[in-house]
């Protein structure tokens, strides 16, 4: 449509989610920008509590960002009324963690997918609205005869392809996937990563890939951003990023990876020291109480982002 | 061997899928007790809807016949008579439509106002729910058959006022029932997942909130027709409630107890009618929250 190839479908400027604790706010996603390019999976990864899944919930407004702008196709997300952001949920959509939580356990298969449809009244007849329902079954690879089937019937998998299939059902350009496949069985995993791989040729989706597992998102990413306490610390494409790791959080990160190989050296990076609280915290690079390489100005600065190499990105003084 | 090569296939596309509430129907069918509890419950309400086909309200109910009072059970008089001449039976009959009745009618408003009040207060939460929290924790704190009384006291007796007073002291339980089950189940993902797919509060609370609040609201809806109808029963037989010559329970049990010595089976009838309507109630509701209890599944 108006997006030209060039420009960005998704552009985060400075983006904030803070929440008030009693003890202070806390800074769960502070100041990202990044951009997405439509047709590519941005892979965010980082330990639990840094703020990857808040990034995704604010992005989409299920949170209500604090600060920032969120750019889709160039129009400001965050600023758009109820109604308006209701119509551009049919552009973005999302795929939770937890399949047996994130669909109404009184909805069969069939309402659950309809649902969105009927929503946003794309479709209005009651006999097109069912064809469409099964030909997402179908695009998801459920079986037409779970249409009236409940959720507790189904096991893992077959329960987060009815929420691809729910996701799918407004056509979306972009979805946030958040640790879409962390909650299913290994062998499950690869079938529902393959299912979505298969969806972004044939639709030309674009992904926001949240996960903290590096295994999964090396496979599945173009690019790769790395997140610590609620800051972007490092962003690459992902070949880049897993074989010229900078920031030294990364490092250690990535040296974490379990190699199923015997007789093979592993250096893993041992972290020491405390994690900064994310409650109000200090004007400093927030990883340098557990930096080997910490100096006194990553404990009186914070780190910008800056361009290292084309495309890469690190925030951090030493490197 | 073609016909059955071409059942079986249908006999799984045939396949039932049950719903929660299915099963949890079909687990209270197996529960004897509460299947006992239903079906007085059904004999009940026959009884009341064909109270006039069994007895004529004019001519046997209210009609005083002092040839036959104070009559033991007999044949022609199954209760006995009262102290006007009149069929007991035919006034606990007649008895079962008010409390029935007014029972259900002060529910399930209650119910619907309740449930409304604890879905907005449990949804919205921060300071609606402060306020709607304190107002009903002011009116929980009056016991339920006091603030009958009082409303029915200050407006005087009638059908109308009385459904009004239990309704209005049933409405604080059912808004804490709904409050709390609305607050457990607001935080799931899947609701998440609605606002994500566009839905408005108003769709989230009425079609993903409240059918997942179901199991609590229900075990509530029983128990508190019972106390309705206990409540109503109380006031009449304060002279607050029901008024003579219309027949009810508590009114019955009031103008009979003079007579408690000589004739006491003018007492146990309807006080029976009471006690089993009161029981076959408690037993469902007992039934209900053992079946729709997800722990014991």
């Amino acid at each position: 449509m108006g997006v030209t190839s060039t420009a960005p479908l998704l552009q985060v400027n400075h983006l904030k989610k803070y929440f008030k604790t009693p003890r202070g706010t806390l800074h769960a996603v502070d100041d990202v920008t990044f951009t997405l390019e439509a047709g590519r999976t941005l892979g965010v990864v980082g330990e639990s509590g840094c703020g990857k899944s808040t990034m995704g919930r604010a992005i989409l407004r299920l949170l209500e960002p604090t600060g920032g702008e969120v750019r889709f196709a160039g129009e400001d997300v965050s600023k758009l009324s109820p109604a308006q952001m209701r119509a551009m949920r049919t552009k973005m959509q999302m795929i939770f963690q937890d399949p047996f939580s994130s669909l109404d356990p009184r909805k069969s298969v069939g309402q659950t997918i309809a649902e969105p449809i009927r929503l946003h009244r794309l479709i209005r007849g009651k006999q097109e609205r069912q064809a469409r329902v099964l030909e997402l079954m179908e695009t998801v690879g459920l079986s037409e005869r779970l249409v009236n089937a409940y959720p507790h019937e189904l096991d893992g998998g077959r329960r987060q392809r009815i929420g691809i299939a729910r996701a799918l059902a407004v056509n979306p350009k972009f979805i946030v996937c958040d640790e879409p496949v962390s909650a299913l069985d290994v062998s499950i995993q690869a079938q529902i990563l393959n299912l979505m791989k298969d969806l972004q040729e044939k639709i030309g989706l674009t992904y926001l890939f949240i996960t903290h597992d590096l295994s999964v998102v090396n496979h599945f990413s173009d690019d790769i951003m790395v997140m610590y306490l609620g800051r972007l610390v490092e962003k690459a494409p992902s070949e880049d990023l897993f074989s010229h790791p900078t920031h030294p959080y990364t490092k250690a990160l990535l040296s974490a990876i379990p190699i199923p190989k015997l007789h093979r050296e592993t250096k893993r990076i041992l972290l020491k020291g405390e994690i900064t609280s994310p409650i109000d915290p200090p004007n400093a690079c927030r990883f340098a109480n557990r930096c080997p390489h910490a100096t006194d100005q990553c404990r009186q600065q914070e780190p910008p982002l800056r361009e290292r190499a084309p495309g890469h990105f690190v925030a951090c003084f030493n490197q | 061997m073609a016909v059955q090569a071409a059942a079986k296939p249908a006999s799984r596309d045939a396949r039932r899928h049950n719903s929660q509430m299915y099963d949890a129907m079909r687990r209270l069918a197996q529960n004897k007790t509460a299947v006992l509890g239903f079906i007085i419950i059904l004999i009940m309400i026959l009884l009341a809807v064909f109270a006039d086909v069994l007895f004529n309200y004019e001519q046997t109910v209210i009609k005083q016949n002092y040839a036959e009072m104070c009559q033991g059970p007999s044949l022609a008089y199954p209760f006995g008579t009262d102290e006007l001449g009149r069929d007991i039976l035919a006034r606990v009959i007649h008895g079962t439509r008010v409390s029935l009745s007014i029972g259900f009618a002060a529910t399930i408003m209650a119910s619907f106002l309740g449930g409304a009040i604890g879905a907005v207060s449990g949804f919205y939460g921060r300071r609606v729910d402060m306020i709607i929290s304190r107002v009903m924790d002011m009116l929980m704190a009056i016991p339920g058959t006091l603030l009958a009384i009082a409303i029915v006291a200050a407006l005087e007796t009638s059908m109308r006022n009385l459904i009004l007073a239990l309704t209005i002291s049933s409405i604080p339980k059912f808004a804490r029932i709904t409050r709390g089950a609305v607050m457990t189940v607001k935080d799931c993902e899947h609701i998440e997942a609605a606002r994500a797919i566009g839905a408005r509060n108003g769709t989230i609370i009425i079609h993903h909130v409240l059918p997942n609040c179901l199991a609590p609201i229900l075990v509530e809806l029983t128990i508190s027709v019972s106390f309705a109808i206990l409540t109503i029963s109380g006031l009449s037989f304060l002279g607050l409630g029901v008024q003579a010559p219309r027949p009810e329970w508590g009114a019955m049990l009031a103008s009979s107890r003079t007579y408690i010595r000589d004739y006491s089976y003018m007492t146990f009838f309807p006080g029976l009618a009471i006690m089993l309507t009161i029981l076959a109630f408690n037993l469902l509701g007992d039934g209900l929250r053992d079946a729709l209890d997800p722990r014991l599944k």
